[in-house]
């Protein structure tokens, strides 16, 4: 059986699914009802100055009949009191004692800080988590995203806290910046133990047609909040690739950002995740989210052959290039189960509308299976994604695996085009040149 | 022991009843319309015969936009709500449905039609603008769906519409024939109300209009005549001991069962000759009203059967027996029912004939005769040069004029019986011809 346990710069948990600091994480009640559930740890709710916060606070993005693929939340820090926190830190951890309680933080002057660090430890936290990521509210008052998106203060503040640490720190980035490693590298400089990303970004996530305020809505009005759940984990696996590629960054990272499933997880463990945080699936679904998690990676992991979760983190990340050094003679053509199609059409109207006119159809009602052009197809892979039946729609490797040529090599060799009319380029051949005439328009 | 206790309240009889197509509430409605995958050349608008732009209705109710939805629903068919409702939407669009390629349910396409025009109806959504009028004055003789559907199109022309009806409501057999467990009266009136309220065509109840002097009168007072006549009475078997009590035609059975089905007789034991969809509906009707055994019986094999399958399916879920390649010879009985002999058929060289000496009775306390209805042949007699066809349908050309260039025609009269959206397509072309025709003279 895979062993699920997790490593954290030294904070070790039973397995790398860790609540992120948030409402499931306000109170020891939930903390403790998560660690039953079979959460392997929990970041706080970040502590600090207690805040008062409005009603109401979250807004969402449906689809297709699934509710909330996106949330956005402008609920501020802990409005409890710190020696309540501290005294349910304490009694989680004396429950459980294998499981990671990590402290997230946020307050303003060095004071502060050595003072609330302090505190946690006292009570017994496994780490520390520092908040320089919250894109609302809280960075107008200078904190959260406000340290966040300034590399010299984050760095600043982390090392007033390596002052008084006892416990491994994490510092937690915010998305709501140009390079996501200038931070990270200002934290590591700081003297952090391990980076943790992506926090919520900075959204508006519509507006009430009626009345015509942005959610969610405060009396008729509305500010930005921060953004997460399902729809935001390509930003979060760009963010943490980046990281994990930079040399400067050398410290772990726990991934978060958009995970409600087993396979999310292990994206970010693939991309360089060394452990993971969710927030939004437990808001939506509750703890027991997470035995299917558990489940799905324990199983993943036995079909791969993975013993430990070191086994596979940041296995992806050397699969990730710059685009000048991808193969241009690797060459797939869809190719569709004329057996499973059942006649949408949609892969002939996404190509013919949305890319190279590839594919093409009967012309009789009787059979509506269309066909693949395949002098056309640049291999693009929109009509297998937007087709409705598993495996119908297949991309083909056409090219004999034999050359290799990146453009990286073709500008060293001067094959590239150079000049406007050059017909080096490639769309040469895969479209239409007698628009006028395929439409039978006639002045 | 019968599927349904007889009812003897409004209550029960409704309770008997159950819709078998039920309002969507708008959370079914959206998620519904959320598996819609949008068809390039979508083949259920291909099935529709008024060709609704199926995935943009569908679409619309996806993103909220209900009023849009009703108005793409009804720019085709005016009938919405009740199409929505009645069609035989497992043989047309939902059967066509790319889905059920993949044995999936498909889109619930009649229940998300009737969710947005419903919604059109209650919230009296005015959708369309009538033209100025034009001085022209159309007269349509019979306001079901073709009188009906025909009198919206030209009005939206621009001209005055004025509908002879010889019964007391709109929507003919939305109203007098649709089996109750389709669509309740309350809501077919409710859609020609609305349609009324928007298009103000006017309607004349309980004035028949079918003798020679009223039909000149009708041409000369008026540009234009439509006539969606439907059908007539229920064809007679020829059959001894057809006049007894309890021997009743199908489409006046359902007819007086409709307006008043706790003052109409509804025997223990029916038998219900016919393979049509209206056998299917009577069977189902008296089974569901309590009749402790109903026979369908039909002289060809099951297989043969004009009824849709799915038809048969209702009528055989509430307990209907089938008797199958047996033809009825004779009604039993002194002054009332009191049983039915058949004789025993098969098909030989391709003809059904009876099998000698192979003959058997049934008891029964209730004949219900589904074996087609007449054609309206006398009342058409009197407009003169309307001709109809051998089966005593009125021949129009592609404009549905008749063969009197001032009448046109469509329905169940032209097309010798078919579905309310066949009837609700062909009107609006029919008003299209009417247009065209009048436009150039």
């Amino acid at each position: 059986m895979p062993d699920l346990s997790a490593n954290l710069a030294g904070i070790k948990s039973p397995n790398p699914f860790w609540l992120a600091s948030a409402p499931p994480t306000n109170s020891g009640y939930q903390v403790m009802k998560a660690f039953d559930a079979g959460w392997g740890g929990a970041v706080w709710k970040t502590l600090g100055v207690p805040v008062v916060n409005v009603s109401s606070r979250y807004g969402s993005i449906n689809y297709k009949g699934n509710r909330m693929i996106g949330l956005n939340n402008i609920e501020l820090i802990t409005d409890r009191p710190l020696a309540d926190n501290l005294r349910e830190i304490e009694e989680v951890k004396k429950y459980f004692p294998d499981h990671a309680v990590i402290a997230s933080l946020m307050v303003n002057t060095r004071e502060e800080w050595h003072q609330i660090v302090k505190d946690v430890q006292n009570a017994g936290a496994d780490g520390i988590e520092l908040n320089f990521g919250c894109p609302h509210g809280m960075c107008e008052r200078g904190m959260g995203s406000a340290v966040g998106q300034n590399p010299v203060a984050l760095q600043t503040i982390t090392s007033w806290v390596m002052e008084v640490a006892t416990i491994p720190v994490i510092v937690k980035l915010t998305p709501n910046i140009t390079d996501i490693t200038e931070p990270a590298r200002a934290a590591v400089a700081g003297g952090a133990d391990a980076i943790s990303l992506i926090n919520t970004i900075q959204s508006i996530v519509g507006i009430d047609l009626d009345t015509l305020s942005p959610y969610p809505i405060v009396d008729g009005q509305s500010t930005n909040g921060g953004y997460c759940g399902p729809a935001v984990k390509p930003i979060a696996l760009n963010m943490l690739k980046n990281c994990s590629l930079d040399p400067g960054v050398t410290v772990p990272i726990s991934g978060i950002g958009g995970i409600e499933t087993w396979q999310d997880a292990v994206e970010h463990i693939l991309l360089g995740a060394n452990n993971v945080q969710v927030c939004t699936a437990a808001m939506h679904y509750g703890f027991g989210i997470v035995r299917e998690m558990k489940s799905g990676l324990e199983n993943f992991m036995r079909e791969k052959g993975f013993e430990k979760l070191d086994d596979f983190v940041g296995k992806s990340v050397e699969k990730v290039k710059t685009w000048e050094n991808l193969n241009l003679k690797y060459k797939v053509v869809a190719s569709i189960d004329e057996k499973k199609c059942i006649g949408c059409q949609l892969c002939y109207t996404a190509c013919e509308d949305g890319a190279h006119q590839a594919i093409g159809l009967s012309g009789t009602d009787d059979n509506r299976v269309p066909h693949i052009i395949e002098e056309n197809c640049v291999g693009c892979n929109l009509c297998s994604l937007v087709c409705p039946v598993e495996e119908c729609i297949t991309m083909v490797r056409k090219d004999d695996a034999t050359e290799h040529k990146t453009w990286k090599e073709r500008l060293a060799e001067g094959s590239a085009p150079t000049s406007f009319n050059d017909q080096r380029g490639g769309g040469v051949g895969h479209y239409i040149p007698e628009p006028i005439e395929a439409l039978k328009k006639r002045k | 022991m019968a599927e349904y206790n007889k009812p003897s309240t409004i209550q029960e009889v409704d309770e008997n009843f159950g819709q078998i197509k039920p309002n969507m509430t708008a959370t079914m409605a959206y998620n519904e319309s959320s598996r819609c995958l949008f068809c390039f050349d979508a083949p259920c608008v291909k099935a529709c015969p008024t060709s609704i732009d199926i995935p943009l209705f569908i679409r619309q109710i996806y993103t909220g936009n209900i009023t849009g939805s009703a108005k793409t629903i009804y720019d085709s068919n005016y009938f919405g709500n009740i199409c929505g409702k009645v069609c035989p939407t497992e043989v047309l669009c939902e059967g066509s449905c790319v889905y059920t390629n993949q044995n999936e349910p498909p889109i619930e396409i009649g229940r998300l039609q009737s969710f947005s025009t419903r919604e059109a109806i209650q919230e009296n959504k005015q959708l369309y603008t009538t033209a100025p009028a034009n001085g022209k004055k159309v007269a349509i003789i019979g306001a079901g769906p073709a009188g009906i559907a025909c009198a919206c199109e030209l009005r939206l022309l621009g001209y005055e519409v004025h509908i002879w009806e010889a019964k007391a409501h709109a929507s003919g057999l939305t109203i007098y024939g649709v089996a109750p467990y389709k669509i309740t009266n309350q809501e077919a009136l409710d859609e020609v109300e609305y349609l009324q309220k928007q298009f103000g065509f006017q309607v004349f109840y309980n004035k028949k209009a079918e003798t020679e002097a009223h039909f000149n009168t009708l041409k000369k007072d008026y540009d234009a005549v439509f006539l969606g006549i439907g059908l007539g009475r229920t064809r007679s078997l020829g059959l001894d001991g057809e006049n007894l009590e309890n021997c009743v035609g199908a489409t006046e059975f359902i007819e007086k069962f409709k307006l008043n089905p706790l003052g109409t007789f509804i025997g223990s034991r029916v038998v219900v000759i016919g393979g049509g969809n209206t056998a299917m509906d009577a069977a189902s009707e008296t089974a569901r009203m309590g009749a402790e055994q109903v026979y369908l019986a039909y002289r060809r094999s099951k297989d043969s059967m004009g009824a849709y399958e799915f038809e048969y399916d209702l009528a055989k879920g509430v307990g209907v027996q089938g008797i199958f390649s047996a033809s009825p010879v004779a009604i039993l009985g002194k002054e009332q029912v009191e049983g039915l002999r058949f004789i025993r058929t098969e098909v030989k060289n391709g003809k059904l004939v009876n099998i000698e000496g192979s003959e058997f009775d049934i008891a029964c306390d209730m004949v219900v005769k589904a074996t087609g209805q007449e054609k309206q042949a006398i009342f058409v007699k009197n407009f003169g040069a309307i001709d109809t066809d051998a089966k005593g349908r009125i021949i129009v050309n592609d404009q549905f004029q008749t063969t009197d260039p001032r009448v046109f025609a469509a329905g169940d009269a032209v097309n010798g019986g078919a579905e309310v959206v066949n009837a609700a397509g062909e009107a609006k072309k029919a008003a299209k011809g009417i247009h065209k025709w009048l436009s150039n003279l």
